[in-house]
């Protein structure tokens, strides 16, 4: 069980704010 | 890596979730914590559908205190909403399930707030400053609530 991190920060807030939901940015420097 | 099942499914559940790496997209990355005032590493922003930040975790955490940051980012994202009972229940879930985090005491503090919020009546906060007598008694928001009691 894995989390799908989006790239396209941009999109993912857009569709936010369509779908009336939260969002969870993550700023990473972890191993891929 | 995020290995905690709970977690998963905490944020599958309740965010849309995105990622800038600081690696792998230098250029995104610039620009996303410059917007965001993020410079560091990791670094969680949880957004309202707005794209508002309603909280900010910074630094790595054990799984239970994680989980208990990602609970109070929703939490307050409600009370930023003024949905104060909704609020208020998601506040107390941390207190219960997560009671050895730091997000507890957060927590307790402002399921006493929401009440008020909605009602004007301030028996919640005469009764959280009270809990706060018997518990959490060394954090910072045993002090904050001291004035209610």
């Amino acid at each position: 069980m894995e989390i799908n991190f989006r790239h396209d920060v941009d999109q993912v807030l857009k569709d936010a704010k369509t779908q009336q939901k939260r969002v969870l940015l993550d700023f990473s420097a972890a191993p891929m | 890596m995020w290995p905690d099942e709970r977690i998963v499914r905490f944020v599958k559940e309740n965010f849309l979730p995105t990622r800038v790496h600081v690696k792998d997209d230098p250029a995104a990355f610039k620009q996303y914590s410059e917007r965001y005032q993020a410079p560091w590493t990791p670094t969680i922003l949880l957004l309202d559908s707005d794209g508002v930040e309603q909280h900010r975790i910074e630094g790595f955490l054990p799984a239970d205190d994680l989980l208990g940051q990602l609970m109070l980012g929703r939490a307050k994202t409600a009370f930023q909403q003024q949905k104060w009972a909704e609020a208020e229940r998601l506040f107390r879930e941390i207190v219960e399930k997560l009671p050895q985090t730091d997000a507890a005491p957060e927590a307790l503090y402002w399921a006493g707030v929401a009440p008020y919020k909605a009602t004007g009546d301030p028996a919640s906060l005469k009764a959280t400053g009270r809990a706060f007598t018997t518990r959490y008694q060394d954090s910072t928001w045993a002090k904050k609530a001291s004035v209610w009691r």
